[in-house]
């Protein structure tokens, strides 16, 4: 089959199902974790079953082993068909196959053991950090010498944003992750206090802003045309959107900061910048949804479509939601709050989430050259997921809030009303609710998992509609 | 078709030319870290004991760790609140406490003293944490006694009914490795940390019988008794 085909599409074929499953197990950790907080029952009193160590397991599965899956089989697939020729290096795209995957499996033993750098977002050890930065490079070199080899005169705007994220996640992750070993799988950061939280936020905030932000900007650029089956909606404000996000962006850990032994100049930059980023930010989600102008009908019929229009409906909101949480006095209620886990999450499962699910559908049905075993299934995913989204991120909108309000609430005599163990009693409606919305997100995974297992099943029982792929 | 130039000239040289576009982008990605983060590292303003040297542990020749009495100042920590701190990343407490009074006025009574970067000075990675699905622990040392600690962390809910942290019944029963403290302390060193000779000769001493609950309640019970604030004094501006 390889030799026929005339692009390198094995390797996405097999990222794309690999994220449909990370999908699945990612989600369902974080449903774990969201329980435990509800019912501090289910730690089990098991060392290995614990918030704290699951809770980077979580991250780690959805970020790196879905979000990274996500953007390894849409970026391989996409550079391909927008520069109309092959990989520059089949054997490299599965080294980066089996290189992301066994560190994905190393993080699933470490990270439950306890196993970890204590920082957020960057808990893998050492040496797993090093092998993440030899697959990450190899991906990036693949990338750009399939760009440097294409037919095409100009490169297409899907490959800038990808290509944003490749260098920027390379800075990140090396500056970050600068450690000293002190045993196989110990190290200490060679940064401390102060310098450390704002190298750490400088990563934490960039692996959302270029992983989950920049990356899937990339997908929406490519796919959302090419499911609408319309050109973008303006180029120039394609460009605007991407040089003002690469700049813009970088700047934004420093919010995270707010208030703290980080001075003040720093958190106040950092805040500027984020407001203004909400320019770039819905310029960018107008230029995907007025791809659809003239073509609106299409959202009935077309669920994928949904998708992909439903998910920058999230991102305009997380993106004008993250501004708002930069200013000072709202940052003052929101920090330390649920609200800042609720509006990552907006992000993650709103945009992240349904923004990769459009493209998977997309690449599943042209990788496979079928159509998805069930169109109403993927209705049903589409529902589960914008409702679960919308329950888990109104109940920490309420939570977050209320424990801000709480922690700051004084009474008549001038003392605080609550201790804060009556602020951790009353979330306990909310963190159940939490978790309710993140189970029906995962069950929509794995709706999505069973139709994709159907389609690819359907397909290889019928094999007369394994024709080349169409053309870009 | 392919001639014509739909933006500046500058943008259609980087789209038709992929190392332009990697190095222009490489540069401009560049730019906002730098500013940010470079100026920690020099500028005097960043850490208070520049302007108020009292705050550190002024320590002496020959003293050890074991000749500073709370309050004296902010000094490294010792072997035994070091195998603390790991058990406590390793347990990602940061997860669910911060370690970050921000100076407001309700923090102020709930937790203490505003934090200062100075009290962070030795902690790699920091421990600043981003959610309070706990109390914050910045200044938590001397709040409880030692076994209220023991019996919190063994079963929280006995102590705190409303609390929702795991229960953590294996810290009792772990008992601390002398090699693994001792090659811990030397990386800390090497980094930076004014960890002398001795105080690594005498790590595996220190923690010799002990267990990790043991380094757990030292560690918590340190936390915040350093360095003596005056809430007269303006630490920041």
């Amino acid at each position: 089959m390889e030799t026929t085909e005339k692009y390198h599409f094995d390797v996405v074929r097999w990222f794309s199902v690999a994220a449909v499953i990370y999908l699945v197990v990612g989600t369902l950790v974080g449903v774990l974790i969201a329980s435990q907080l509800a019912w501090p029952v289910l730690n089990f009193d098991n060392p290995y079953l614990t918030f704290g160590r699951l809770r980077p397991l979580h991250t780690n599965a959805v970020i790196f082993a879905f979000g990274g899956c996500v953007l390894m089989a849409t970026a391989f697939y996409s550079v391909q068909r927008t520069c109309g020729v092959k990989l520059w290096s089949n054997k490299l795209a599965w080294f980066t196959f089996w290189g992301w995957n066994l560190i994905i499996v190393s993080a699933v033993i470490t990270l439950p053991l306890g196993l970890t750098q204590g920082k957020e977002y960057a808990e893998l050890e050492w040496p797993i950090d090093i092998a993440i930065a030899v697959v990450w490079v190899a991906f990036t070199i693949n990338f750009v010498m399939t760009i440097a080899n294409r037919k095409s005169s100009h490169i297409y705007v899907s490959n800038w944003f990808f290509l944003g994220m490749m260098i920027m996640i390379t800075y990140l992750h090396v500056v970050n992750s600068l450690a000293i070993p002190v045993g196989m799988f110990k190290s200490y950061s060679i940064f401390s206090g102060v310098q450390d939280a704002m190298i750490q936020w400088w990563w934490g905030h960039n692996a959302v802003g270029f992983y989950l932000t920049a990356g899937f900007l990339g997908i929406m650029y490519y796919f959302v045309p090419k499911q609408a089956n319309r050109p973008i909606f303006s180029y120039r404000l394609s460009v605007i959107h991407f040089w003002a996000l690469t700049f813009g962006y970088v700047w934004l850990g420093a919010h995270h900061l707010q208030y703290t032994a980080l001075p003040d100049w720093t958190g106040s930059l950092g805040a500027a910048i984020s407001i203004a980023m909400i320019i770039p930010s819905w310029g960018g989600a107008i230029n995907g949804m007025m791809t659809l102008s003239g073509a609106w009908d299409k959202l009935r019929t077309d669920y994928v479509l949904r998708f992909l229009i439903a998910s920058l409906a999230f991102y305009a909101m997380s993106t004008f939601e993250g501004p708002i949480m930069s200013i000072k006095t709202v940052n003052a209620l929101s920090h330390y709050t649920d609200w800042t886990v609720g509006h990552v999450h907006s992000g993650a499962l709103g945009w992240v989430g349904m923004v990769a699910a459009g493209a998977l559908y997309h690449m599943v049905m042209k990788l496979w050259n079928t159509e998805m075993y069930s169109s109403k299934l993927v209705n049903t995913h589409f529902w589960l997921a914008t409702v679960g989204t919308v329950i888990y991120i109104v109940a920490l909108w309420i939570s977050g809030i209320m424990q801000g309000l709480m922690w700051r609430d004084y009474d008549a005599f001038g003392t605080l009303t609550y201790t804060f163990a009556e602020s951790v009693a009353a979330m306990h409606p909310y963190y159940a609710m939490r978790a309710i919305g993140g189970f029906l997100y995962m069950l929509g995974g794995a709706v999505m998992l069973y139709n994709v297992v159907m389609t690819i099943r359907q397909a290889s029982t019928n094999p007369s509609t394994s024709a080349e792929p169409a053309r870009a | 078709m392919a001639d014509k130039i739909h933006s500046t000239k500058l943008q259609d040289k980087l789209e038709r030319n992929i190392w332009a576009m990697i190095l222009m982008t490489a540069f401009v990605l560049s730019i906002g870290g730098i500013v940010e983060i470079v100026p920690l590292f020099y500028l005097k303003s960043t850490m208070e004991h520049n302007e108020h040297p009292e705050i550190m542990w002024d320590r002496k020749e020959g003293q050890s760790l074991d000749d500073w009495k709370p309050g004296d100042g902010i000094r490294p920590y010792t072997a035994l609140e070091l195998a603390g701190r790991d058990v406590y990343i390793r347990e990602g407490c940061y997860l669910c406490h911060s370690q970050m009074i921000r100076p407001f006025r309700d923090e102020k009574e709930r937790y203490g003293h505003y934090s200062l970067a100075s009290e962070s000075i030795y902690d790699h990675p920091f421990q600043w944490g981003s959610k309070r699905t706990g109390p914050d622990l910045a200044r938590v040392g001397g709040k409880y006694s030692d076994e209220w600690h023991v019996k919190h962390l063994i079963a929280p809910r006995s102590v705190v009914p409303e609390s929702v942290m795991p229960n953590y019944p294996w810290l009792a029963e772990n008992k601390l490795d002398g090699a693994t403290i001792t090659a811990n302390m030397k990386g800390m060193k090497t980094i930076g940390v004014p960890y002398t000779d001795a105080d690594i000769a005498g790590a595996a001493a220190a923690v010799e019988g002990k267990t990790e609950m043991d380094a757990m309640v030292a560690y918590m019970q340190v936390l915040g008794t350093m360095a003596k604030l005056d809430y007269g004094v303006s630490y920041r501006d």
